[in-house]
């Protein structure tokens, strides 16, 4: 009964990626959309029957397929286990993807191609589950890579434009680092432990204690793991490709670049917390990683025009503080914040889409405003789902980015500073967003003044239910309650970082927390709301800004250092080195072919040159014959 | 033993047969008609035929005239195939100039 519902839970997706890849021409848009919408709602039910189930049972749930790999002693089998950190990530997976999935309905029902957007999104949905609930490393790199895929295809998802065709290509070469990265990472894993189940993987290093297996590889093998995360979920130096990848449809946006995939690398992290606990030194590289990671980009995000260049750089700040909580050993505060940030940054992002939406196309703010009376549901979304972001009580913000700055606090002020910066500026530039966009008065043409309206209902109840959700996520983890952490406590045993003794410090640390954010809103007020400023033109932008404008020329280094070389040193083979190999061998074949044309004329066809031919032929075996004696 | 090379040397077969190996050689080379070729051609043959002869007397050895006999047999054959082929040839060109035969031609 189980394996069949998990069956189900996986291939309800993949069913409808496969009717709408074949059938999808043939139906109308609104019903593929309802049977990409459906394929995830039937596994999000399926979850949530296993999630009832585990918190009644608390016994987590393993499925065997079959057997995979068997080479001598190493064993691999295709399974599934289905624990407490799949399954809470699975509830935001399906749940927070079927409401996208709705919301693309309406969204994406002016575009032609309908059927396929929402075949990927539901091949992205059935790589996703793929990843979570792989009962070992291989099954989760199909998913890993399997995603990646369906991101390519869907940042490309508007072809026709070729700068978009290079943000996908550039997700996906950026991310193939990061693949190699952790393809390396499983097979030194696999190599020292000859297993690369999770839970055979936790009692051979646990029971070893890593005295059978080799530190310093244990700790490449990590190293090596904690690259493949940087890729995917855009850490530096591998974070470039996110802010690009707001090139495909906003709901891709919200689904792909901020709910779920990018969280595959803290997923993948936590599940493997056994053996990170072991190499400390590679976990203080990722918290330190992190922590600049979430400043840097919170730098970049203060001076963007660009809607969802503004989210996409929060988004890769936010990894970074989750990164951070990561290599600080606090997986469950990780985890915490990536279900805080999965609600309220989906929400953002699909409330910018439905501004996009109104203004048909427009993402740059600077020619926003005043969208407030006009799309009140959007505003209200969106203003809950920053307040949350900026970290203001009671939102769910607030409560998953404390536990960081305190997690932050205990072991390393340095830390905590840069992380404290980072999300002032987040607060900063999540209601600069809000003001450019919602407040004052409309930037934009007159024809968009006047065609400005409120999205329909099927945008706008996923808005809803999200900014609900953005609101309320908190309770899953109140100091006091704990749940989350009560939860994940038999997977993450140590529990030291569980329950906070709430004493002046912490409460202090709460206080600083949301001051800084409040001010951070303060000074975004002041700037465009009371002085009207609007941010300059292009051309006009200079100094510092202008350098954060330009994202610290991150791209143009890459270009310089990375893809200006490679490129040179393919032009110098393709000049060069292939000039000479395929003269050498379009050489070969024309001296053939001039022989062959040439010697055809001694075939003539008369006869008597053909017997003269063998006289001649016959005195000269002869004669070699006699010399050669 | 009374040896038949006793009376004429072995040199002067070889002389005879070199020489009619090349009036076969010429008359290949020389003659335009097709039968006339051919009949060159089985002079050439024989004149080896009669040089394994005179070789296998003179080393009182009987295997060259075996192969010689061999040698006969596979020549009449050829004769036989060769004639056919002409003949046809004949038939359709109504001529056995072998300047005429260039269909051949690659």
């Amino acid at each position: 009964m189980d394996s069949k519902l998990a069956l189900v839970l996986v291939l309800a997706p993949f069913l409808g990626f496969l009717i709408n890849v074949f059938f999808g021409k043939s139906l109308s848009k609104t019903v593929s959309g309802v049977i990409g919408t459906a394929a995830v709602v039937v596994s999000f039910v399926a979850t949530l029957y296993f999630f009832i189930q585990l918190n009644q049972t608390h016994k987590p749930i393993t499925i065997h397929l079959f057997e995979w790999i068997q080479l001598g002693n190493f064993n691999l089998s295709f399974g599934f286990l289905l624990d407490q950190l799949s399954l809470l990530w699975l509830m935001f997976v399906t749940g927070i993807g079927a409401l996208i999935h709705l919301y693309s309905i309406s969204y994406m029902h002016e575009d032609e191609k309908i059927h396929s957007f929402f075949a990927y999104l539901n091949l992205f949905v059935f790589f996703m589950i793929t990843l979570v609930v792989g009962s070992n490393l291989l099954v989760m790199f199909i998913g890993w890579e399997g995603v990646g895929l369906c991101s390519y295809l869907l940042i490309g998802f508007w072809y026709k434009n070729q700068e978009y065709n290079d943000a996908a290509k550039k997700a996906f070469i950026m991310n193939r680092i990061g693949d190699l990265g952790l393809l390396i990472g499983i097979f030194i894993i696999g190599h020292l432990c000859s297993t690369l189940d999770y839970t055979t993987l936790q009692t051979t290093l646990a029971s070893s204690g890593g005295l059978l297996v080799s530190k310093h590889w244990l700790a490449v093998a990590a190293f090596c793991l904690f690259i493949g995360a940087c890729g995917k979920s855009a850490q530096i130096p591998l974070y470039t490709w996110l802010p690009d990848a707001m090139a495909g449809p906003t709901p891709v946006s919200a689904l792909i670049h901020a709910a779920t995939m990018v969280t595959a690398g803290i997923f993948m992290v936590t599940r493997l917390h056994f053996l990170f606990d072991l190499t400390p030194g590679v976990q203080s590289i990722i918290a330190v990683v992190g922590a600049i990671t979430a400043l840097v980009a919170a730098t970049i995000g203060l001076v963007q025009n660009d809607i969802k260049k503004v989210l996409a750089y929060s988004t890769v700040s936010q990894l970074g503080l989750m990164f951070l909580a990561l290599g600080l050993g606090a997986y469950e505060v990780a985890v915490f914040h990536v279900i805080t940030h999965a609600f309220f940054k989906a929400c953002l992002f699909l409330g910018s889409g439905s501004v996009i939406h109104a203004l048909h196309g427009e993402q740059d703010m600077r020619k926003m405003g005043g969208l407030k009376k006009a799309m009140p549901i959007t505003f209200l979304t969106m203003l809950i789902s920053s307040l949350a972001i900026s970290g203001i009580f009671p939102l769910s913000g607030f409560w998953s980015k404390d536990e960081i700055l305190m997690v932050a606090f205990e072991h390393n002020k340095a830390l905590w500073v840069i992380a404290s910066l980072a999300s002032i500026m987040t607060a900063f530039y999540m209601f600069r967003l809000m003001f450019l966009t919602f407040f004052k008065d409309f930037r934009g043409t007159d024809e968009q003044k006047h065609h400005l309206h409120e999205s329909p209902s099927l945008i706008t109840f996923p808005l809803i239910v999200l900014a609900i959700l953005a609101f309320m996520g908190g309770a899953l983890n109140l100091p006091g309650s704990n749940w989350l952490n009560h939860y994940l406590a038999p997977l993450l045993s140590h529990g030291e970082h569980g329950e906070h003794v709430f004493g002046t410090t912490e409460y202090m640390l709460m206080g600083v927390a949301m001051a800084g954010a409040i001010i951070g809103i303060a000074i975004a007020y002041t700037k465009y709301v009371k002085q009207r400023q609007v941010p300059e033109e292009d051309h006009n932008i200079t100094g510092f800004t202008k350098v954060l404008y330009n994202k610290y020329y991150v791209d143009e280094a890459y270009d310089w250092l990375f893809v200006k070389p490679i490129n040179f040193l393919s032009r110098f083979f393709r000049d060069y080195i292939e000039t000479a190999l395929s003269g050498f061998v379009f050489g070969l074949g024309k001296v053939t072919m001039e022989v062959g044309y040439y010697g055809r004329k001694l075939q003539n066809g008369n006869i008597g040159l053909y017997l003269f031919a063998f006289v001649i032929g016959i005195c000269a075996i002869i004669s070699y014959l006699f010399l050669a004696q | 033993m009374d040896n038949v090379l006793n009376h004429i040397g072995i040199e002067n077969y070889i002389f005879l047969c070199v020489i009619l190996f090349c009036i076969g050689v010429f008359g290949v080379l020389y003659r335009r008609n097709a039968i006339i070729v051919f009949m060159s051609i089985e002079i050439m043959l024989n004149a080896v035929n009669l040089l394994f002869v005179a070789f296998s007397t003179y080393h009182q050895d009987a295997q060259g005239q075996v192969f010689v006999f061999f040698s006969m047999a596979v020549a009449a054959a050829e004769v036989a195939v060769g004639l056919a082929i002409l003949v046809s040839i004949f038939r359709n060109l109504s001529s056995i100039d072998i300047d005429n035969l260039k269909k051949l031609k690659g």
